[in-house]
């Protein structure tokens, strides 16, 4: 009886998913549908409502009136705002644009160093990894602090120029776009060294020296197979550098100069300094639609790279 | 190897590496500055330190911080290891394409998104029961959770990637049970990287200012957000000191865990050349 009972009552449980393999599956699943894609539904819904005083400080989206009547309220001035002020598109370009070029220039001296650590010895390569990961483990918030040490019209940079009598009076960096670029370049480069070195890492030297026994300069073996092949790599880095670069606020907040827009930043200031959190959502949910294609490119990449992942 | 090209690899490592430690070597040494003044040495002294820990308040936000990246390592490494577990090992079923990627998009997501977005849920749910109606511990460590999950889970499935999966299903064929198969065998193969899921959790945790801003109520003060209210004033010795013990533990630690892992790494291979020696020669 106590078998049939526990066949009868587990062939229940299994059609509606609950087996031991089914509540596994649902720990992470249910943590993540709440407290990521859910939160998202609700940016969206409060990106269509109007500020009010009070707790929450935004108008609900449907009321009940009268007996029958479900009154639904999209006000779609939020979105309107954004359009017609310049300001909030002229955070959105300068963001890009300073995601873009910081992008670039973490590819520029990434590269070469990720491409060094690749070719070099295995006992010395652990530590040069270690090395790259190091900063990675240390305090983000330090490390830009750092920066405003060497920046300032009295820091050490201009102090060393000044003494070696290369300068004169001292070159204002401090709250400039130089030094917002060169903190985000500085924070993010770990993150396109690690997947540009793993992917060059894998790369089968025997080709390069045919191309080289061939006749081919070792710049243009270089240009032919290395480049190509390490396109997953190139890619995947840039996206982990452009993505959260275009959101970025503590460092143009720390180092940029206060007219320096950045989205994050005006998304903050909505936030924060105006309790403006229709606004503010508004922001958020037109980020995230500039940023739909490149979180869908480093998903494919990703996920290929964790599906094929089984060599090493 | 070319000469020309390894002597511009060479110096593009030396320009990089100077470029990531000089910043992080200038607070060091500063920090042991007697002067406040960043301009001129006054001679070594450790009285930054002893200003440090009078500051009770920092010392609270230390205090708080660490809970919290406590509580969020160990959460992080539960669901996230459960969930690389699940996209490494557990094949197709529905709704995996829908996890994979709920999991990778929070490691590059902007973290005044993530912030928002995790504040507002807090303040729709505020008045359900269960949920907390204050905000500020239980809030952080749950947003904290949901953010550094994603590192946990990627840094297993990796590892589980590159494991033979041979062994589990030989203790399956034998007729051990999945939990036991699990805890006995898939455990301790990915404890190392369970063990650096932890750590990256509690450092990402430790170090978080955009989403704890937003997820902590207006008494919350995590040493985060402590440091950046006095930074936006300028720069202060304290913070010198401070940032010199937070580079020096860390340190101190992901050495320990390299070197330790990298043992533990040899001892398994060891191991595994001997399982396989004995194969043959049956």
């Amino acid at each position: 009886m106590s078998t049939s009972t526990y066949r009868w009552s587990s062939g229940v449980l299994r059609r509606i998913g609950l087996t031991g393999r089914g509540i596994v599956i649902a720990v992470p699943w249910i943590w993540l549908l709440l407290f990521f894609l859910i939160p998202f539904i609700i940016v969206l819904k409060i990106s269509f409502a109007d500020t009010r005083l009070g707790v929450p400080p935004y108008t609900p989206l449907w009321e009940w009136t009268g007996e029958n009547y479900l009154q639904l309220k999209l006000n779609i001035q939020n979105y309107l705002f954004l359009a017609r002020d310049s300001l909030y598109l002229d955070a959105f370009l300068s963001s890009l644009k300073v995601a873009s070029v910081s992008t670039l220039f973490c590819l520029l001296i990434g590269y070469p160093m990720a491409y060094g650590i690749a070719r070099a010895s295995a006992s010395w390569r652990n530590t040069l990894l270690l090395l790259i990961v190091l900063p990675f483990w240390t305090s983000f918030l330090v490390r830009v602090y750092a920066w405003i040490g060497l920046l300032r019209n009295n820091g050490l940079i201009n102090n060393v120029l000044m003494g070696l009598g290369i300068i004169d009076e001292p070159i204002v960096m401090m709250q400039t776009d130089f030094a917002m670029y060169i903190g985000i370049v500085y924070s993010y480069l770990p993150f396109m060294i690690l997947p540009l070195y793993s992917n060059l890492e894998k790369h089968d030297n025997t080709l390069l020296e045919a191309a080289v026994d061939l006749g081919a300069t070792p710049f243009r073996a270089f240009l032919r197979i290395t480049l190509p092949l390490s396109m997953p790599g190139i890619i995947a880095g840039s996206m982990l550098v452009f993505i959260p670069a275009v959101g970025e606020f503590v460092i143009p907040r720390l180092l940029g100069g206060t007219d320096s827009l950045m989205i994050g930043r005006v998304l903050w200031d909505e936030f924060f300094s105006n309790r403006n959190w229709p606004g503010a959502s508004a922001v958020a949910i037109m980020l995230l639609l500039v940023l739909v294609l490149p979180i869908m490119i480093f998903q494919k990449y990703q996920t290929q790279e964790a599906g094929g992942g089984g060599h090493r | 190897m070319n000469g020309r090209r390894s002597t511009f690899l060479l110096s593009a490592l030396v320009f990089g590496f100077a470029f990531l430690y000089i910043p992080i070597l200038s607070v060091i040494v500063y920090s042991f500055n007697e002067s406040r003044l960043v301009t001129v040495w006054g001679g070594f002294s450790t009285k930054w330190y002893g200003e440090l820990f009078r500051d009770r308040q920092m010392l609270q936000g230390v205090w708080l911080s660490l809970r919290i990246a406590a509580v969020t390592a160990t959460g992080a490494v539960f669901v996230g290891t459960i969930a690389g577990l699940v996209l490494a090992r557990f094949g197709r079923f529905r709704g995996r394409t829908m996890l994979a990627g709920m999991v990778t998009a929070p490691l590059v997501m902007p973290e005044v998104i993530t912030g928002l977005s995790l504040l507002l849920l807090f303040v729709a749910f505020a008045p359900l029961p269960l949920v907390p109606d204050q905000r500020g511990f239980s809030t952080i460590a749950i947003a904290h959770i949901t953010l550094t999950l994603s590192y946990v889970t990627v840094v297993v499935q990796s590892r589980l990637s590159t494991m033979d999966e041979s062994l589990e299903e030989a203790a399956m064929d034998l007729g051990a049970r999945p939990l036991k198969v699990f805890l006995l065998i898939t455990l301790p193969i990915i404890a190392p990287a369970i063990m650096s899921g932890w750590l990256l959790a509690f450092t990402l945790s430790l170090d978080d200012l955009v989403i704890a801003s937003f997820a902590a109520g207006p008494q919350t003060n995590t040493l985060p957000m402590m440091i950046f209210s006095k930074v936006r004033l300028g720069v202060t010795p304290e913070i010198n000191a401070l940032a010199t013990l937070m580079v020096g533990v860390v340190t101190i630690f992901v050495i320990a865990a390299g070197v330790l892992m990298a043992r533990q790494e040899r001892l398994r291979r060891r191991d595994v050349q001997m399982a396989q020696a004995a194969g043959g020669t049956l």
